[in-house]
């Protein structure tokens, strides 16, 4: 089997991970109630989408 | 690749889904809105803007085929008589497919898919249901009310 010749040193390890990072996931602001929410669906918050149209009700 | 694999399959085969589909969009006709999995409105789409071209044909042949189609009698009637009369000068897109949510259960990528014009029937839905609701908490008030006294005098628990 074959196998590593040389040990990589931290910094190697550590150079290659540079671009290795969580990104936030988007969101947009909600036009009526300026909540954030996600992008292209009805707003969780007041049941928006798009100004005025009223889709879920949401209890509370 | 996936060159001429056009539509869903929705994990079921012919029959359960075109089943599917007919259930759907006849439960659209009947309501006018719908809530469902975003792969299955969009699934459901081209067959409910059919329904609404055959409807604006308005012949008998077009009733007949719409009838093959849709579950009930009174679909059918629904949209020849007042459904695509709402269209008359618009050239397709009759649907309206909204992202809302993720169930509760699954976490199922959820959608409303709805016939544009609908608002009106949405609000009176709506307040019917509120109406329906408030019935059923004053009903549920009273009998509290008359379980409460009932309870009060003759308390089994040994203190």
């Amino acid at each position: 089997m074959p196998n590593p010749k040389r040990r990589h040193s931290h910094q190697r390890k550590n150079t290659r991970r540079a671009h290795d990072r969580l990104v936030a996931g988007s969101r947009s602001e909600c036009p009526n109630c300026h909540e954030q929410k996600l992008p292209h669906r009805v707003c969780p918050h007041c049941g928006y989408y798009r100004d005025r149209e009223v889709i879920a009700v949401p209890e509370r | 690749m996936r060159h001429r694999n056009y539509g869903y399959k929705l994990g079921r085969n012919t029959s359960h889904r075109r089943a599917l589909l007919r259930n759907l969009v006849t439960s659209l006709v009947l309501e006018e809105r719908v809530e469902t999995t975003v792969p299955k409105a969009k699934a459901m789409r081209p067959w409910a803007e059919h329904m609404i071209t055959l409807g604006k044909r308005g012949t008998l042949h077009a009733r007949r085929q719409a009838a093959a189609y849709l579950q009930s009698p009174a679909a059918v009637q629904k949209l020849f008589d007042t459904l695509s009369a709402r269209f008359g000068d618009r050239p397709g897109g009759y649907t309206r497919i909204i992202k809302t949510r993720f169930r509760a259960g699954d976490n199922a990528d959820m959608a409303m898919i709805e016939f544009l014009g609908s608002e009106a029937i949405q609000r009176q839905k709506k307040e019917r249901r509120a109406e329906r609701a408030e019935k059923r908490a004053a009903a549920a008030r009273e009998a509290a009310e008359k379980q409460a006294p009932a309870a009060e005098p003759g308390p089994d628990k040994p203190e």
